[in-house]
């Protein structure tokens, strides 16, 4: 049609925009390449780590406890085996965890957040009051228990924390959807005779994508410290796998003088919760999501 | 107009940058508001009337905007080189605003009386006045029947959830009147009320000029409120003034091409109104025609319009900035 | 005037209030009273009425967003009313709503937002793609905006592709809520015009919700006035604004501000009215409007006043208008009609 259309400014994606900003967030942008590194780490870390066969269950007396050097990087263990690779081998137990976990709590999670939001009345009471009953137990005792009635192992345990875990994700898109419900265009689809899957997964569900986005980038650091504290405590990853938490636990043992053992492994949970965190923080204030914790 | 205007402003340019882009958006502005009058600077949305509002008022954030040259008079003293100190203290006492939208302006949180007291405060202190709580008081009951709210003391008692829109405008007028300004700046004022209530409004503002001697400049896009209530107009267009005149005479002889485009759109009440409309949008900021910023959308526009056009006057006091004035008048 | 398209009769809604420690219904609001119209195919009516007149409320009874409490809604003779909002009246009303920036799904693409009835009818990919082109051109937009998103369109850009959208299940009626209030005068004469050309092309009917009185009078060709939920004056636009009958019309007339002199000498002399209109939770008896009426006598806080008919088809519901309203103390009615000349 004629000039009215050929709108007069430029325009500029919301991509470039939001990479303009984030570019200029350092918080974003050092959470971003510290998530980057541990995931390229834990992808590679068959060709990347320096002693592969480190992971399983070998012995090698003759390097163990060996202080960290420019062959072991992070030292040597009590068996001998290089801390540094098992760090590698032990992010992708990790990032494992965590990505199982949400990948059931979130889908779940904002499913039922999307029902009570959209639908209200009975349906809402009903999800919204079993989500406060879950919400009452706290993951850790929820793992502990599950764990303690069958074996622990690292099945159980992501079992346990997603069991629990969608409850935040309902409350989060709960209040979202509350407030998008009597929206024009969610009574414009209504008119237009949309289906009601329609309105909850196509109009109402992308308006949740960023507060979603942040709260999972602020989820794999908790879900990962979770984790490693069931495995510090036994209930978790198994030995011999290399777990971060496992080898906290054992390298404990010989605190402090052998303090590499058990602090190294530490450190590396510290970087990758750190990570997120930092990441989960920058895109929300990318997004301007106040409702994410 | 005669006597020296209480507020001047010349040649104001502003530029924004956004995303590492420089628009041009207010292009040597002038306008003049003396006592006693009620001046309305017109436009659509987009057109810079609120940028320059914010930059008089001195609340326009920087950066992302840049005020590039020009200068705002008030009283003869310029308040652009004034220190940041200084113009603060003008800012709220000698010259306040009345702010657009009665429903969102007002905390909802506290009493229409805690809330001008703080105001009150804080102007005092500005200028270094000393007023009691009762003072204070007096001076609210007072400033509330300025602005025939009937029962002040109720009112002040009042939370803003407990009165109409009417009546929050209301409050919104006497806030600004606290401080006894002498330039009242008033952001689409009675737009978001209903047109009985909007004209008691109009009638109230139209009345503190002319009672109390007060400057009143307004920011709106409705020339309905424009013909009602002001007495000198500026008409702008993407970031300029593009003409202005007495009110009656901008109405009766709208000289440049837009302002007569414009008024072609707004519905008669007659019933004969031809909806054309103006082709086209407004001009990309960044890359702004050099010449008329209006001549992309003009019918008359011709190879002269790619110089600016300066300020060529159509009668007494009435000016417009067109390179075919003859042509553009009725 | 043919079989009317649409037939309103005693449309009325009240909204429980709820209060006190477990939410007992205490009472109610009437939002919308015994409101009867009807129209042509072919017809614009007009809704005027300030906010909290229940214009609002009857567009989205009509539309089935909310269940009217009283009365019937007849499309073709078919009572809506028991319906629920399925495709049923989809197909046959539709609406377009006041902003046209919250009526637009932000996260989707024009072409996403366009095809929403056209996938709930189970269209091919293709044919979808197609019909969302052809929407596109309808409302005078190149079909490359399908791939644009919301945030990229100026405001009239944004109500063009409402009207697609609403174009899209082909309706016979289409409710407009007040399309044009958010937009600057320039963009608003250019939406007018569509919906003109609409109009006329495809035979479509509307029902036109605004508050300006002055694009009401150029647009609609029959006009109702709301005040408090209730219908106080309705007849011809040209009628209804050279002689309106009813005080509140005046009044709202005598406020309308205008560009041009012919236009005042048109106004009412009528003065300011005070204060606002009451809130719909306290309902003043009688005539709603003796609160403000500069006219109001005896009877006005007494009774209802019902619809006197000045013409076959324009009435008023004013007591003035009554017969014998002289000897129970009103001013008379001559007066008001000089007035009216005048």
């Amino acid at each position: 049609m004629s000039a009215s259309v050929s709108a007069a400014s430029v325009r500029i994606s919301i991509a470039y925009q939001n990479w303009h900003r984030f570019s200029r967030n350092p918080t974003a942008l050092i959470g971003a390449a510290i998530v980057t590194i541990v995931v390229l780490a834990a992808l590679l870390a068959p060709w990347i780590a320096p002693h592969p066969d480190h992971v399983g269950a070998i012995v090698n007396f003759r390097v163990r406890h060996q202080p960290p050097s420019a062959q072991y990087w992070f030292g040597t263990d009590n068996v001998g085996r290089d801390i540094f690779s098992r760090v590698l081998f032990g992010y992708r137990i990790s990032l494992l965890l965590a990505a199982v976990v949400l990948g059931f709590a979130v889908p779940v999670g904002a499913t039922l957040g999307l029902l009570a939001g959209y639908f209200g009345g009975w349906m809402e009471i009903l999800i919204m009051r079993l989500t406060d009953v879950a919400l009452a137990i706290p993951p850790l005792v929820m793992a502990l228990a599950v764990t303690a009635v069958l074996t622990p192992n690292l099945l159980h345990a992501m079992f346990a924390i997603a069991a629990l875990w969608w409850t935040w994700h309902t409350r989060l898109i709960f209040s979202i959807t509350r407030t998008l419900r009597h929206q024009e265009f969610v009574e414009a689809a209504r008119t237009l005779g949309a289906s009601r899957f329609h309105i909850l997964f196509r109009e109402l569900l992308p308006n949740c994508a960023s507060a979603i986005l942040v709260k999972v980038s602020l989820d794999f650091g908790f879900v990962i410290l979770i984790g490693a504290a069931l495995s510090y405590l036994g209930l978790g990853v198994q030995p011999p796998t290399p777990d971060l938490g496992t080898m906290v636990a054992n390298g404990a043992d010989f605190l402090p003088d052998r303090w590499w053992e058990s602090l190294l492994p530490g450190a590396a949970i510290l970087f990758v919760a750190l990570g997120f965190n930092l990441l989960g923080d920058g895109l929300r204030d990318l997004y301007d999501v106040e409702s994410v914790r | 107009m005669t006597g020296e205007p209480l507020l001047s402003v010349r040649g104001l340019s502003v530029d924004f940058s956004t995303y590492g882009r420089r628009s041009q958006v207010l292009r040597d502005v002038s306008l003049d508001v003396p006592a006693h009058r009620h001046v309305a600077l017109v436009g659509e949305s987009g057109c810079g009337k609120s940028v320059t509002m914010r930059t008089i008022m001195g609340i326009l954030p920087t950066p992302p905007a840049r005020i590039v040259c020009g200068q705002i008079l008030f009283d003869g003293r310029d308040l652009l080189a004034m220190r940041p100190r200084e113009r603060e203290r003008l800012r709220g006492t000698a010259m306040s605003m009345v702010f657009q939208d009665p429903m969102t302006s007002l905390n909802p949180v506290f009493t229409i009386g805690d809330q001008m007291a703080t105001i009150l405060k804080y102007a005092d202190r500005r200028l270094g006045r000393v007023r009691g709580r009762r003072g204070r008081m007096a001076r609210i009951f007072e400033v509330l029947g300025q602005v025939r709210m009937p029962d002040p003391e109720r009112i002040a008692r009042s939370y803003p959830i407990m009165l109409s829109g009417g009546m929050r405008q209301r409050v919104l007028i006497a806030m600004a009147l606290l401080s006894e300004p002498r330039l009242l700046i008033a952001d689409e004022p009675g737009t978001a009320l209903d047109v009985t209530t909007q004209a008691q409004i109009l009638k109230l503002l139209k009345d503190l000029v002319e009672d109390r001697g007060l400057a009143l400049l307004m920011i709106t896009h409705n020339l309905g409120v424009v013909r009602e209530a002001a007495d000198y107009v500026y008409v702008m267009y993407a970031g300029s003034v593009v003409e202005h005149a007495p009110t009656a005479d901008l109405f009766a002889r709208p000289s440049h091409p837009y302002t007569h485009a414009l008024i072609d759109c707004v519905p008669k009440l007659s019933g004969d109104t031809a909806f054309r409309g103006i082709d086209g949008s407004l001009p990309d900021y960044t890359a702004p025609p050099a010449g008329c910023r209006f001549s992309p959308r003009c019918v008359l526009a011709t190879a002269l319009c790619d110089r600016p056009p300066s300020d060529r006057p159509v009668s007494e006091g009435h000016l417009a900035a067109c390179w075919h004035l003859a042509e553009a008048a009725p | 005037m043919s079989a009317p398209l649409i037939e309103i009769i005693g449309l009325s809604k009240a909204f429980p209030l709820r209060g006190g420690l477990f939410g007992g219904i205490r009472g109610d609001v009437k939002a919308v009273s015994d409101v009867s119209f009807s129209l042509a195919k072919g017809d614009v009516f007009g809704l005027a009425g300030e906010s909290g007149s229940g214009k609002s409320t009857i567009a989205r009874m009509i539309m089935g967003l909310t269940h009217p409490s009283a009365g019937a809604i007849l499309l073709d003779g078919l009572d809506l009313t028991g319906l629920p909002l399925a495709l049923a009246r989809s197909k046959a009303v539709q609406m377009v709503f006041q902003n046209p920036g919250s009526s637009l799904n932000p996260r989707r693409s024009i072409g996403q937002s366009i095809a929403v009835p056209l996938e709930a009818r189970k269209i091919a990919r293709a044919d979808v793609e197609r019909g969302v082109a052809r929407l596109l051109d309808m409302v005078q937009l190149p079909a490359d905006f399908s791939t644009r998103y919301p945030h990229e369109l100026s405001g009239g850009q944004k109500q063009r592709i409402a009207i697609a959208r609403a174009l899209a299940v082909e309706p016979q009626l289409i409710i407009l809520d007040e399309p044009t209030s958010a937009l600057d005068v320039s963009v608003q004469a250019k939406i007018i015009e569509l919906l003109n050309e609409l109009r006329r092309s495809l035979g479509l009917t509307y029902i036109f919700i605004s508050h300006d009185l002055s694009l009401m009078r150029n647009f609609a060709s029959r006009v109702g006035v709301l005040y408090l939920g209730r219908l106080v004056e309705e007849g011809p636009t040209r009628k209804l604004f050279e002689a309106p009958a009813h005080p509140y019309t005046r009044s709202l007339l005598a406020a309308v501000p205008v560009i041009s002199a012919e236009e005042e000498a048109i106004k009412p002399k009528a003065p300011i009215v005070e204060g606002e209109i009451p809130s719909p939770m306290n309902q003043p008896p009688g005539c709603a409007f003796h609160t403000r009426c500069p006219l109001a006598f005896g009877l006005c806080d007494q009774q209802n006043p019902e619809a006197y008919w000045l013409d076959g088809d324009h009435f008023a519901r004013c007591h003035l208008l009554a017969p014998d309203a002289a000897s129970l103390g009103a001013k008379p009615i001559e007066t008001l009609k000089r007035e009216n000349a005048g």
